[in-house]
C-alpha cells in the first residue's frame, strides 16, 4: 500500500459520520463508473433518436439519421474503455468475455455489446450507407477511394432492387435495434438494481429509470450535435427537425422524472429500514448533485424552458438559444443522475447507520481528468467518423444518385 | 402459413427454449443437492457467542498475521464492533482498533444500559451474492461450503464486494483483487482451526462442520439462541450468533 493511499484513506477516515463497516471507507466505483453508463445511455438515446425516423416514420427528424446513427457507434466504441480502466487488473478484462459466469449481470456485457455492435449498429450503419459508399468510390481517387470502396465491402449494386433491399433491411435491423439498445442500456440499470445489498440501488425500476434517462440524453445529444454541427457547415438549423426532436425530449424527460418521482414516493411510502439512512443520505452528501444538479438543473429548469417556449411565441432564433441552453442542462442533469446513483450508493455504509464520503483524485487512472478525456474522446471519434462518413447528402451523391425514387 | 405449421413452429420454439433452460434447472439441482444433509462432505459454519467475546481484538490480529491482510486499519477479513446502549436507548457502535470510528469516551458508566461486543467476519454464506455476481467466476463455493476468491482469476471490477451485505470484503491494496475470510481455508483443509478460533481466549468462537452430529459447533447451536445477521436478505449465512442483539446490523 502507497503513503498516498494510506494517507487518503486516513483523511476520509475523519469525515466519516455515524458508524461504517470498516471495509466500506473506500468508494470502489469511482467516477469512471458514472462515466461509463453516462457514454452507454447516449448510445441508446441515440439510437432510439434514429429509430424514430425508419421505424416510427417521422420524417422531420430525417437530417439527424445518420448523425444519430454515429453519434451512437462513436460513444459506443469508447464505452468500455472506462470499464476497462476501473479494473484491478484490466489485462485480465478479456475474461469475462472468454469464461463468463452465467449468474452474473456483469458477464452478459461482453454479448450484450458484441451484440448490439456487430448485429445493429454496424449493420445498421452500413446498410444506411452503402449506397452512398459506392457513388462515392466511384468518383474519388486515392485512398479515400480505397476507404470507401472497401468499407462497402467491395460491393457496387446500386440498382434499384439493392437500395430497396437495403431500406428493408434497414428497416428490420432497427426494429431489432430498438429493444437491442433497451438491453444495452437496462442491463446497466439491472447491474445496479439486482443488488440487493444496497438499498439505494436495489429496486426493479432501476433498469426502467436508466433507460428513460438515457433517451433523454442521447436525444439531447443529438441536438446539441446537430445545433453545432450544422451551423458551423455553414447550414441552416431545420427548425420543423429540431421543434420535433426537442418535442420527443419533452416527453421523455416528463416519463423519465415521472419515474423517478414515482421512485422516490414509493420509497418514502415504503419507509423500509434504509429510509434513515437513505435520507441522511440525501440531505447531507446528494444536496448539490440530486436535488440542484439532477432535478432543479437538469430537469425542472428545461422542462419550464421548453414549456415557456411552446406558450409564449418567440422568435426561431431565441427558440433555438433556449432549446441549446435546455439540451446543455439535460446534458448536466443526467451525467449527475448517474452520478447521484453510482457513487451516491457507496456514500453509506451496509452497515446503514454511517456515511462515508468519495475523494476524487485529479489524475491518475481513475481521476478527474481521465474522466474528463474519456468524455471527450468520442466527439474526436465522431469527428473522424463524419470525415470518413458524411451524415449528410453530399452534393456529388445527389448529383450522381441514379432516379431510384420510384 | 396455416394454423398446423404456426403451431409445429411454436412447439419446436418453446422446445428450444426449453432444453437449455432444463439443462440449467437439473445444474441448479444438482449444487442445491450437495447442500443436502447425508452428504459425507463437510459444511463448515462458525458460531459466535456474543455474550463470550471480551473485545480484545486478539482474532483480529491473528487473522491479519495469518493472511497476510495489510496492516493499515482500513482493510479487515475480521473486526469486532463494540455497541453501546444508552439509558435513553440511544445505540452507539464503534469498531475496535480501525480508525474510521476510533472509540469515544462521550458515553459514561451511568448512562450504559447494556454493552457489548460483536465479532464480524465473512458469513460464507450459502446463497452467495458475491460468487452470483462475480463476472468470471473467481469468487466461489468449495464443496465444504467455503466461499474463496482466486488471486490468479479475480479482475479486480468490485462488483462483489458491491454485492456483499455484510461489508465483508475489500480490495487488496498490493494484489488489487477481492479479498476476504475464507475461514483459513489452508489451516482448515489440513484439519486445524481458523486463526481467530484458535486465539480467542473465551471460545467466543466455535468452528466446525455443521453436518456433524457430535462436533461443538452442533451443540453451540442446539443449546443457544440463533440468530444470522441480515435474514431477510435470504443468503443463508453460516455464521451464527448465540445471544445476538436486535440492534446488531
Amino acid at each position: 500500500m502507497t503513503p498516498e493511499m494510506a494517507e487518503r484513506l486516513a483523511e476520509l477516515a475523519k469525515q466519516v459520520q455515524g458508524y461504517i463497516y470498516p471495509n466500506d471507507i473506500d468508494v470502489h466505483w469511482s467516477i469512471l463508473i458514472v462515466v461509463y453508463p453516462y457514454l452507454t445511455g447516449l448510445v441508446a438515446g441515440a439510437f432510439i433518436l434514429a429509430s424514430l425516423v425508419k421505424v416510427f416514420n417521422v420524417k422531420e427528424v430525417q437530417p439527424t439519421y445518420r448523425l444519430a446513427l454515429l453519434t451512437a457507434l462513436a460513444f459506443l466504441l469508447i464505452a468500455p474503455m472506462p470499464l476497462v480502466l476501473h479494473l484491478g487488473h484490466p489485462y485480465r478484462g478479456y475474461e469475462v468475455l472468454i469464461t463468463p459466469n452465467p449468474t452474473s449481470a456483469m458477464a452478459m456485457f461482453g454479448f450484450v455489446y458484441a451484440w448490439y455492435l456487430m448485429a445493429v449498429l454496424l449493420l445498421e450503419v452500413w446498410f444506411a450507407y452503402r449506397k452512398d459508399l459506392i457513388l462515392w468510390a466511384r468518383q474519388e481517387h486515392g485512398v479515400m477511394k480505397w476507404i470507401h470502396r472497401g468499407l462497402a465491402l467491395f460491393s457496387n449494386d446500386i440498382s434499384p432492387a439493392a437500395i430497396e433491399f437495403d431500406r428493408k433491411a434497414m428497416k428490420v435491423i432497427t426494429i431489432v435495434g430498438i429493444p437491442s439498445a433497451f438491453l444495452l442500456h437496462g442491463y446497466v440499470g439491472f447491474i445496479f438494481g439486482s443488488i440487493k445489498a444496497n438499498p439505494w440501488w436495489s429496486s426493479v425500476l432501476m433498469p426502467i429509470v436508466f433507460l428513460f434517462s438515457a433517451i433523454v440524453s442521447g436525444i439531447a445529444l443529438v441536438i446539441l450535435l446537430y445545433m453545432v454541427v450544422v451551423p458551423l457547415r455553414g447550414g441552416t438549423i431545420d427548425m420543423k427537425c429540431l421543434e420535433k426532436m426537442c418535442a420527443f425530449l419533452f416527453y421523455a424527460v416528463i416519463v423519465d422524472f415521472s419515474l423517478e418521482f414515482l421512485d422516490f414516493i414509493h420509497r418514502l411510502y415504503e419507509s423500509e429500514e434504509s429510509i434513515k439512512i437513505l435520507s441522511e443520505l440525501v440531505l447531507n452528501k446528494l444536496v448539490i448533485s440530486l436535488l440542484v444538479m439532477q432535478v432543479l438543473l437538469g430537469m425542472l429548469a428545461p422542462l419550464g424552458i421548453m414549456v415557456s417556449i411552446k406558450l409564449f411565441n418567440l422568435n426561431d432564433e431565441l427558440k433555438r438559444l433556449l432549446y441549446f441552453v435546455s439540451v446543455l442542462l439535460i446534458q448536466l442533469g443526467i451525467f449527475s443522475t448517474r452520478w447521484n446513483v453510482v457513487i451516491g450508493g457507496q456514500m453509506f455504509s451496509k452497515s446503514l447507520t454511517g456515511l462515508t464520503t468519495y475523494k476524487m483524485e485529479l489524475a491518475g487512472i481513475e481521476g478527474l481528468l481521465m474522466s474528463i478525456a474519456l468524455l471527450i474522446l468520442p466527439f474526436f471519434v465522431l469527428a473522424v467518423l463524419m470525415k470518413i462518413l458524411p451524415p449528410w447528402d453530399t452534393p456529388s451523391t445527389t448529383a450522381l444518385e441514379p432516379k431510384v425514387a420510384a | 402459413m396455416n394454423r398446423r405449421l404456426f403451431l409445429q413452429r411454436i412447439t419446436s420454439f418453446l422446445l428450444a427454449l426449453g432444453v437449455p433452460a432444463g439443462l440449467l434447472g437439473a445444474k441448479r439441482a444438482a449444487a442445491s443437492a450437495k447442500h443436502e444433509k447425508g452428504s459425507d462432505k463437510p459444511w463448515y459454519g462458525m458460531t459466535v457467542d456474543v455474550d463470550k467475546c471480551i473485545g480484545c481484538a486478539r482474532c483480529m490480529d491473528a487473522c491479519k498475521t495469518e493472511n497476510d491482510v495489510p496492516r493499515e486499519p482500513f482493510y479487515f477479513r475480521t473486526w469486532v464492533e463494540r455497541y453501546i446502549i444508552t439509558r435513553d436507548n440511544e445505540v452507539e457502535i464503534q469498531s475496535i482498533g480501525t480508525l474510521t470510528n476510533p472509540a469515544s469516551e462521550a458515553v459514561t458508566e451511568k448512562e450504559i444500559l447494556r454493552s457489548f461486543f460483536v465479532p464480524k467476519l465473512c458469513n460464507q454464506c450459502a446463497h452467495p451474492p458475491c460468487v452470483q455476481v462475480c463476472p468470471v467466476g473467481a469468487t466461489f463455493q468449495t464443496e465444504d461450503g467455503v466461499v474463496l476468491v482466486d488471486d490468479e482469476r479475480c479482475i479486480g471490477c468490485r462488483y462483489c464486494i458491491q454485492a456483499c451485505p455484510y461489508g465483508a470484503r475489500y480490495l487488496h491494496p498490493e494484489k488489487n483483487v477481492a479479498d476476504k475470510c475464507t475461514f483459513c481455508y489452508h489451516r482448515i483443509s489440513k484439519g486445524l482451526l481458523p486463526a481467530c478460533v484458535e486465539v480467542c481466549p473465551t471460545q467466543t468462537r466455535v468452528f466446525g462442520d455443521t453436518r456433524s452430529q457430535a462436533s461443538p459447533l452442533t451443540r453451540t447451536r442446539h443449546m443457544s439462541k440463533i440468530h444470522v445477521l441480515k435474514p431477510h436478505l435470504n443468503t443463508e449465512p453460516k455464521v451464527y450468533y448465540a445471544n445476538l442483539d436486535g440492534e446488531v446490523k
